[in-house]
């Protein structure tokens, strides 16, 4: 039984296995049809006719998680680490009957290259769905608080 | 240590036949030498008229370093300021777009101005009664530039008063922004969004070079493409039909020789493009429906001429590069000399089925966005180009690839896809507007 409890558990654990970088335990939390959104605009409505920074399903997370460990990843030498910093997840939904679930949680997040830090800010909405008696990520949706400014490269997850 | 300024001989020696001077990347006298030179003598990319739909609309830019403003006046007709109130310089709009309405106010002392740049009115007038205000330039209002060509849709500026006209500067590379804009049933482009913008690291040379840059795709984009193409093989199973993301990484690992056969053509000023028999954007799916829109709208044969004019990248010199076949345009903007922002802006079809918008905003997304692992490849490789041409073991840029002696400048023609030949275009071409001003400014400034 799926209680408010496994949800902010289950979001802790997925910032753990980021920041201690197990990316394939990591894409195990996902539904083998989940996506992972980044939007570019306020409030978006459409991460296909409207432009995302991602907008990705399990294939392409794939690629870029083995891109990390490439032998010839020269954007990967030396290697990005990261570290989330979360605030209580707030439940949006938590429906066992409906088997709606649903997540949103204030974060900032650091990424950190060589000598370079960078830090952003921003709300993760996770949608899950439940398979035997475990969460799966149907979708994790970043807003970042500046969507809209110029980064650097930005090639961990947040 | 100034060494080049209205020095045009120093700044043409940095220019070689083949060969070019680090400090064209790392010198920060010659970045300000471009925004001084360059960029006010080029034709300049400002906006597009479809991001002024109605009366009022405006966009600002920069041209250089230079703050610009294009409104919508009243009467229909597009008009570029400067950006800056006649007053005391504060910036009219400080917006990417936005509708300001019948008139401009400034937010400092209120001096309005018509959407034509013509000054409206100044709170409490009579203080500038008997003072000569009347013979100011600040009495004309928002000063104007003067040379604005919009070429279907597409608004560029010229700052010099003085130059090579909008039609001898770009001649014959207006076909690609012709292609683009044919490929709407409609003949029509609409921007419905903002930029992916990206910072880089680097100088914005880099950028504009490796738009042509044919040999670096399956070296440096192993690691994202290569991965794509491996991972999709392994994980396809019985699936026909290849994901849209991957038919987009894929032909990035396409080998020398399809690079070597599909050609680059260049064209005087420094404009050229890659893919002219066909290029890595020729063999997407085809998409439900848009044929027979093309057919109907243009016939047969036209139809077939337009869709199978599939050109990979073309540099419109000095700063942005346009893909007609997937509707994106690049605009490389100097920040500093180490430092250049990127916006990339993808255009609707208008007319055509959403399914094509779909496929330029994800090509958008994993080629241009910060968090494009392409994007990260080649940021990877200008960063450390950035840091290694501060060695002074050598201070040249070899851009010798298929370089035959005496080649002829400012013409057109098509040559191996592999050449750095158009990569020797624009630098012939930055040489002469860097330079094409300086005798007369020396003179006057006597
Ligand atoms: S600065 Fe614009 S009104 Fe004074
Ligand atoms: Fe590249």
């Amino acid at each position: 039984m799926i209680d408010e409890k496994a949800i902010t558990d289950f979001i802790y654990l997925e910032a753990e296995l980021l920041d201690t970088m197990q990316w394939q335990a990591w894409l195990d939390l996902f539904h083998p049809e989940g996506r992972y959104w980044m939007p570019l605009e306020w409030q978006q409505q459409d991460p296909v006719l409207q432009p995302s920074l991602m907008y990705e399903d399990l294939l392409l997370l794939k690629v870029r998680v083995e891109r990390l460990a490439g032998e010839r990843t020269f954007s990967q030498k030396p290697k990005s680490r990261c570290h989330h910093l979360l605030q209580a997840p707030r439940i949006v939904a938590c429906d066992p009957a409906a088997g709606v679930y649903k997540a949103r949680t204030s974060y900032i997040y650091t990424e950190t290259r060589g000598d370079l830090l960078e830090r952003y800010s921003g709300w993760a909405s996770h949608e899950f769905v439940e398979v035997g008696d475990a969460l799966k990520i149907k979708l994790k949706r970043v807003d970042l608080v500046n969507f809209d400014a110029p980064f650097g490269n930005i090639q961990l997850f947040m | 240590m100034a060494k080049y300024g209205q020095n045009a001989d120093a700044i043409a020696a940095l220019v070689r036949e083949a060969e070019v001077h680090r400090d064209v990347y790392v010198d920060p006298e010659i970045f300000e030498l471009e925004m001084e030179h360059l960029f006010p003598n080029s034709w300049i990319y400002v906006g597009h008229a479809s991001q002024l739909g109605k009366p009022g609309d405006f966009i600002t830019a920069n041209i250089g370093r230079q703050p610009v403003l294009a409104s919508r006046h009243t009467d229909g007709s597009i008009h570029v300021f400067y950006n800056r109130c006649p007053h005391k310089g504060v910036k009219i709009a400080s917006e990417p777009c936005g509708n300001t309405g019948k008139f401009f106010r400034c937010p400092y002392h209120a001096w309005s101005f018509k959407t034509d740049g013509s000054l409206l009115a100044i709170p409490l007038k009579k203080g500038y009664e008997g003072t000569g205000f009347g013979d100011t330039q600040a009495n004309e209002g928002l000063s104007k530039v003067r040379n604005v060509v919009i070429y279907r849709d597409f608004i560029f500026a010229r700052l010099s008063d003085d130059g090579v006209s909008f039609e001898d500067y770009f001649g014959e590379s207006l076909s690609t922004i012709d292609n683009m804009v044919d490929r709407s049933p409609e003949g029509k482009l609409a921007v419905q969004a903002t930029p992916i913008r990206y910072m880089h690291t680097c100088n914005w040379k880099m950028l504009v070079e490796n738009q042509t840059d044919t040999c670096h795709p399956m070296v440096a984009h192993e690691s994202s493409a290569g991965t794509a193409v491996k991972v999709w093989k392994r994980e396809q199973g019985s699936s026909t039909e290849t994901p849209m993301a991957v038919q987009l990484y894929g032909p990035f690992m396409s080998p020398y020789e399809f690079y070597e056969q599909s050609g680059i053509r260049i064209w005087p000023n420094g404009h050229g493009h890659t893919g002219v028999a066909n290029s890595i954007h020729s063999n997407y799916s085809d998409i439900e429906g848009y044929l027979g829109q093309m057919v109907a709208a243009y016939g047969e044969e036209r139809a077939h001429e337009i869709l199978g004019e599939v050109r990979h990248n073309t540099v419109y010199f000095p700063n942005i590069m346009v893909k007609g076949a997937v509707q994106i345009l690049r605009n490389f903007i100097p920040i500093a000399v180490d430092k250049t922002l990127v916006e990339s802006w993808v255009y609707r079809l208008v007319g055509a089925p959403d399914k094509l918008y779909e496929r330029a905003l994800m090509y958008n997304r994993f080629i241009n966005a910060p968090t494009s692992i392409v994007g990260h490849d080649d940021l990877e490789m200008y960063e450390r180009a950035q840091e290694g041409l501060k060695s002074n073991g050598n201070h040249w840029v070899n851009l010798r690839r298929l370089y035959e002696s005496h080649e002829e400048q400012d013409v057109t023609a098509v040559i191996n896809g592999t050449s750095e030949r158009q990569m020797r275009n624009q630098f012939h071409a930055w040489a002469k507007f860097m330079t094409m001003d300086m005798d007369k400014r020396a003179e006057a400034a006597e």
